[in-house]
């Protein structure tokens, strides 16, 4: 319990993570209760198409007629889940490879060391693209199979570093000296002087996540049926949205894929604040005490 | 000179791991999508055109997988990567070294400037910590770097090219005119380039300047910047040449990471513009599922990236003589 405290007051005390927590839970109510903000089926092709906005249609309707405002508030589930699993697998994945290959050393951890940089330095997108086209019905499953595969090598590489520098110290040496078993060490000692940096790249991976996804969407790769997001742009690209004077289509989910990415980067940038003493903001009147 | 050496050595096992990956990625998937394809271009085909493709993607051969493999790899050497069967009947190599200048001038190009910026604006913003331009500017890049590229390019275009109609939003160049090397044709060229350009530069600008800020912070505190204040050298002097200049290390090794991500963006971006480079084209093949064209492409991708990751590694050897003398 006094660790969600320590984390609330630690997001309440710095201005970018309250600014990050507070559009991550406008998108986290859009995903859970769409119906409470929009009720009825978003892809009902109830109005007449291609209006501008008005009292019914807030943001206009599309050019099937459909309510542009209903389908923004259904498309946010998709991309959270998406984020949010995607985020949390290639997390589990770094993890596990990042300490191994720094507890292990060695051969092992020149192996992985090399596995980790050669996935690091191929473009993903590209290799995304060739898997999403030769398995033709890519559903959330095989997308967030795909995001994970990709997206896991940066935070390994990040985690392994901080494994080596806590290797030598003190309390992991008499840890070993006690006869612990190795994963316990792992688990209990190592772990947990982990934490903010295991948070921090999961907020990264969830962006990686997020915009690759959107991306595949966009271009047509996946289920064009799901309500997220990347399929709306997908549908506004197909129908030329902005030559036709619709742009709040194509504008609307763009702007929900950049808010939830920025949510994101937002705590992780804080994160980094929280993390790192050294990074914190400084306050003027510190600046100008040493001025004097 | 081993760090170079151990660089090359990085560079051909990255190299061959793509080059595995495009062989077993068909084979691996259920019901080899190739053979789906192959059926679909049988008869326009010459027998020795789909000979090709059954040795590239495993179709009715008797052969072993391994045979298949060498042959697969010597072909890629040889540069022997089959007909497109989206621009048929041009080569796959042909397309591709019609793409490549397109992408290598935009992209490269893009790269470059947000580099620089980026570094410039994270080595001020982190010397005036707390000051107006720290918290306005490196704030700002950071959120614009999670919007996706893509969507950028769309309010770009609705913008600029539609409302208040300043620029050309699609194609490299106005379609129908000849590529010559006039300065007509290069000004054409560029009026072109504007929209993805400045896209590409202000979502990728973002991460060069957290990493630079956040690196120029520790440098900050180091003894020999306090050092260099105590002996009453200018601040620019600290700043550029103390400072900044240890803080640009990380940075440049952490090029390779971040190009892959930019070029990722870049290929939604040509996408979103039509622009004839290489991203572009990779997405026209899948649209046609053109297999062999979309696996040359994501091997001359991962060519390209691994180039320039190999210069940026040459350029660290000559800033830092710490990678000169130790391994």
């Amino acid at each position: 319990m006094s660790a969600v405290g320590t984390l609330g007051r630690a997001i309440l005390s710095n201005r970018k993570a309250t600014a990050g927590a507070i559009l991550l839970a406008i998108c986290v109510f859009m995903a859970l209760f769409p119906g409470l903000i929009a009720p009825g089926d978003p892809n009902a092709e109830n109005f007449m198409p291609g209006q501008g906005p008005s009292a019914a249609n807030w943001l206009g309707t599309t050019s099937y007629g459909q309510d542009i405002f209903a389908q923004f508030i259904w498309g946010a589930r998709a991309s959270m889940i998406i984020a949010v699993v995607a985020g949390l697998l290639s997390t589990v994945l770094s993890v596990l490879i990042g300490i191994a290959a720094g507890y292990l050393g060695g051969m092992a951890d020149g192996v992985l060391s090399l596995v980790t940089d050669v996935f690091l330095v191929i473009p993903a997108f590209p290799l995304v693209v060739a898997i999403a086209a030769y398995s033709k019905s890519g559903g959330n499953g095989l997308i967030i199979a795909v995001l994970v595969i990709t997206g896991w090598s940066y935070g390994a590489r990040q985690l392994r570093a901080q494994v080596l520098s806590l290797r030598h110290r003190e309390f992991l040496t008499a840890a070993r000296l006690r006869g612990e078993r190795s994963w316990r060490i792992i688990v209990s000692e190592i772990l947990p002087n982990m934490t903010s940096l295991v948070v921090a790249n999961f907020l990264g991976a969830s962006v990686y996540a997020i915009l690759t996804a959107a991306g595949l969407q966009f271009i047509g790769l996946g289920n064009v049926n799901v309500d997220s997001w990347g399929t709306m742009l997908y549908w506004a690209q197909n129908n030329e949205a902005l030559q036709a004077g619709i742009p709040l289509w194509a504008i609307a989910p763009g702007l929900g894929i950049a808010v939830l990415g920025g949510a994101f980067a937002l705590l992780n940038y804080a994160f980094d604040e929280i993390s790192n003493p050294v990074l914190r903001p400084v306050r003027r009147t510190r600046r100008a005490r040493r001025g004097s | 000179m081993r760090f170079i050496i151990r660089r090359l050595g990085f560079f051909v096992v990255t190299l061959w791991a793509a080059l595995t990956v495009n062989f077993f990625l068909p084979r691996l998937m259920p019901g080899n999508p190739a053979t789906a394809m192959m059926a679909r271009f049988h008869g326009r085909l010459s027998g020795q055109a789909l000979r090709a493709l059954e040795v590239a993607f495993g179709v009715n051969t008797q052969q072993s997988l391994l045979v298949q493999y060498v042959t697969y790899l010597r072909d890629c050497f040889t540069g022997q990567f089959g007909r497109s069967l989206t621009f048929f009947p041009d080569s796959v190599a042909q397309v591709v070294f019609q793409a490549l200048p397109w992408t290598l001038g935009l992209v490269g190009v893009t790269t470059v400037i947000a580099f620089i910026l980026g570094t410039l604006i994270g080595m001020i913003g982190a010397w005036g910590r707390g000051g107006w331009f720290d918290s306005i500017l490196p704030p700002v890049f950071i959120v614009l770097s999670a919007f996706p590229y893509f969507w950028i390019a769309l309010v770009a275009i609705l913008i600029f090219g539609i409302t208040l109609d300043w620029l050309p939003v699609g194609f490299g160049y106005t379609n129908g005119s000849a590529i010559t090397f006039t300065w007509p044709f290069i000004l054409d060229v560029l009026r072109h380039a504007i929209l993805p350009a400045i896209t590409i530069i202000i979502t990728s600008i973002g991460g060069w300047i957290l990493t630079m800020r956040n690196n120029m912070i520790m440098t900050l505190n180091e003894d020999y910047v306090r050092m260099a204040r105590a002996k009453g050298l200018s601040s620019a002097r600290i700043m550029f040449d103390y400072a900044g200049r240890n803080a640009i290390l990380p940075n440049l090794s952490g090029f390779g990471m971040s190009l892959g991500f930019v070029v990722s963006g870049a290929i939604l971006v040509e996408y979103v513009f039509s622009y004839p480079g290489v991203g572009y084209m990779m997405l026209q093949a899948v649209l046609n599922e053109d297999y062999p064209l979309m696996q040359t492409l994501f091997l001359f991708i991962t060519l390209a990236v691994l180039l320039a990751i190999l210069a940026v590694d040459v350029v660290t050897v000559l800033l830092d003589p710490r990678t000169r003398s130790a391994g």
